[in-house]
């Protein structure tokens, strides 16, 4: 089983897809879903979560509060 | 380390703020203003203000604020917001007062009441959202509209003939006797936010500490009115907005 | 500071300064224009910040002194403000924003005389500004019209009253001979200001954060997009104006029991009438008054029942005709209905009236 140091949890029925917290992660580990929500955005989804850190830039710049960032305490 | 046993509330790092509700804000995809909001509340919530919070509304995108943060707030009409907070604040002296304004709102037809509460040394904190744009009613030119930048109403771009020149609306106000804090933040970056989130707190505490009136300009993106996606508004914002509008400290006492 | 009765000399404005004080008002926010500028004047001079912890300020505008008291009173604080026709002109703007959204405040309108600048003169030319506003939308204030002094600084009291009870903006409907003449004022006794915990109470709708933790948050706002909840928050405003219109109607009587011939006239121009009335008696006219007190809520049933019994109603005031439309409409046509009046800051003087009274009354 992978070992996470961080992973992000994504509101997808409030995320509206503007991408911002793709931008914003260091290790580019967010893209947009080919899928839609009921809105009809491409909402975010993390990718590969065996290199997050728990950084929380991608939360902190989601404009719509979408994204919890959970981090292990070591 | 199984997924499940990170996800578990003792590890969350970031989240959406207390004071921020579950309400969809009808703000566009990668708006400024969300950004700012989710700010405000984290920042009442850690200093244990929320019921010693009064808000005042702008009209304009933010007009609908009172949706999504949970405090007290005063819808104002356009432009009155300053005079509203002046009152309650003095109504209310040890209540944290303050605004939060487009530049439609602020720097147009509230220049008056802005200049003027400001002046009098208000204990408020005036939050000014500066995107070069009116966003709510559909991408009309601003009084902080760029040269040459195209809307709806300078659509062959902004001339200095005919619509004269983008306010710095901050610049005025950091020659007021009564403003102690006067800085100029953005939220296009991580770096930015988190500076932006410093400034507020800092105008927050002079309210309170009755140091005088505090005025926050961010420098925001419009994507919808700009006609960019949020990542170009950015980008754009860094190349073209902060060239006239530089950001930091215009006054700090 | 007494904590009774006072009795003083005072200038109508002056007497409204001082009862703002005594009945509790929490703030006064004002901007100067002839002729009421003695309200604010007064306040200065009386500091009472010191004392009953009343604020006192002096804004940049009209429009800020409006947009003060529009969030003074969604705090649950008891405010006012003054001004005079032009100044109240450019009130209009968030009149519809108190009545809907239902704050309680109070306007002081010192009437001079208009349209536009028109002169710094007594006049009642703002009777359809205040009654049937300026403003946007389906909206209604009350609306007390003073006839003297004592009177002024009486409405300030029962201003305080109805807006709280009724969550509406007041309006005093004075004028600059009210505003300006000085006459013997008893001043009440001084009612302290509510404390936040009796705010909180009296108040649960306010937005001032007291309590928020155990509660939803307040917003005063009159913005909906929804339109059919526009509607029904519109048709609950119509509903309070009934209870309003069924509650809250005053009116003064003068020497009409056996009056043949009734004048109609309120504030000023009521008691030049009462001086003509006077001369009038003498000479052995059946003649006597109405004076509506609340011009909104209108006395309609009580000029109906005068019209019925009288000869003729003369309705008296210091402009074109303003108030002799809702006469006209109160009245049913009962009767004939005769109409003098001055405008632009001209005042007529008893004789004037009496000198009608009896070309009309042969």
């Amino acid at each position: 089983m992978a070992k996470f140091k961080g992973i992000i949890e994504v509101d997808i029925a409030r995320c509206k897809g503007c991408n911002l917290c793709a931008v914003a992660c260091p290790f580019d580990l967010i893209q947009l879903s080919h899928q839609v929500n009921h809105n009809g955005y491409n909402y975010a989804v993390q990718v590969d979560a065996t290199r997050c850190t728990g950084c929380s830039s991608c939360g902190i710049m989601c404009p719509d509060g979408c994204i919890t960032v959970y981090r292990t305490k070591e | 380390m199984d997924e499940k046993i990170i996800k578990s509330p003792e590890n969350i790092v970031y989240q959406k703020p207390r004071l921020m509700n579950d309400n969809t804000m009808h703000y566009c995809p990668g708006c400024g203003h969300s950004i700012v909001h989710k700010l405000v509340a984290e920042i009442i919530d850690e200093m244990q203000m929320q019921d010693q919070t009064i808000g005042v509304c702008p009209v304009g995108c933010a007009v609908f604020a009172y949706r999504y943060l949970d405090i007290d707030w005063i819808e104002a009409p356009h432009g009155r917001a300053p005079s509203c907070a002046s009152a309650t604040k003095r109504l209310w002296p040890n209540h944290l007062v303050f605004t939060y304004q487009g530049d439609g709102d602020l720097a147009c037809i509230g220049t008056g009441e802005t200049i003027h509460a400001l002046n009098r040394g208000e204990n408020i904190t005036i939050i000014f959202i500066n995107n070069a744009i009116y966003g709510m009613t559909g991408g009309q030119m601003a009084p902080t509209t760029l040269m040459g930048m195209k809307t709806s109403t300078c659509p062959y771009g902004r001339q200095a003939d005919l619509h004269g020149f983008p306010l710095k609306i901050s610049d005025i106000a950091a020659t007021l006797e009564g403003t102690c804090y006067v800085t100029r933040q953005a939220v296009n970056t991580v770096g930015n936010i988190a500076r932006t989130k410093k400034a507020i707190r800092q105008a927050f505490e002079n309210s309170l500490q009755g140091r005088g009136s505090s005025l926050v300009e961010i420098v925001s993106t419009c994507s919808a009115g700009w006609k960019m996606s949020p990542e170009q508004s950015n980008k754009w914002l860094a190349e073209n907005m902060l060239p006239y509008y530089p950001l930091g400290d215009l006054k700090k006492l | 500071m007494h904590n009774d009765h006072e009795i003083l000399l005072l200038k109508g404005n002056e007497a409204i300064a001082h009862a703002a004080i005594r009945y509790g008002y929490d703030g006064f926010f004002g901007y100067p224009i002839t002729p009421q500028s003695e309200i604010l004047e007064t306040l200065a001079l009386l500091r009472p910040w010191e004392t009953t912890g009343m604020v006192v300020l002096q804004s940049e505008s009209e429009v800020a002194s409006i947009n003060m008291i529009y969030a003074g009173g969604s705090t649950g604080k008891c405010v006012l403000t003054s001004s005079s026709s032009v100044g109240i002109s450019l009130m209009q703007e968030v009149i519809p924003y108190m009545a809907i959204s239902e704050v309680p405040a109070l306007i002081v309108s010192v009437q001079r005389g208009g349209p536009g600048l028109g002169t710094i003169q007594p006049s009642q030319s703002d009777y359809t500004q205040a009654v049937y506003g300026g403003g946007n939308g389906d909206y209604h204030n009350i609306v007390l019209a003073p006839c003297s002094v004592q009177e002024s600084c009486d409405m300030v009291g029962l201003a305080k009253e109805l807006m709280m009870k009724w969550r509406t903006p007041v309006i005093i409907l004075s004028d600059g001979s009210i505003g300006q003449m000085m006459e013997k004022c008893t001043l009440p006794p001084y009612t302290p200001r509510r404390t936040d915990e009796e705010i909180r109470q009296q108040c649960p709708w306010a937005v001032n954060g007291l309590g928020i933790k155990s509660r939803k948050p307040n917003v005063v706002t009159s913005l909906e997009l929804d339109q059919a909840f526009m509607e029904k928050r519109n048709k609950a405003l119509q509903e309070k104006y009934k209870q309003i219109e069924n509650t809250e109607v005053r009116a003064e009587y003068y020497l009409t029991d056996d009056a043949e011939t009734v004048i109609v006239a309120f504030g000023s121009a009521a008691r030049i009438s009462m001086g003509a009335i006077d001369i009038l008696r003498e000479q052995g006219h059946k003649i006597g008054l109405l004076r509506p007190i609340t011009l909104w809520p209108f006395p309609n049933n009580e000029v109906l029942e005068l019209s019925k019994r009288a000869k003729r109603i003369l309705v008296v005031e210091l402009n074109e005709g303003q108030m002799l439309r809702d006469v006209e409409w109160a009245s049913q046509f009962s009767c004939p209905i005769d109409f003098i009046g001055h405008s632009g800051g001209v005042i007529m003087t008893p004789d004037e009236i009496v000198e009608k009274i009896c070309s009309i009354a042969k």
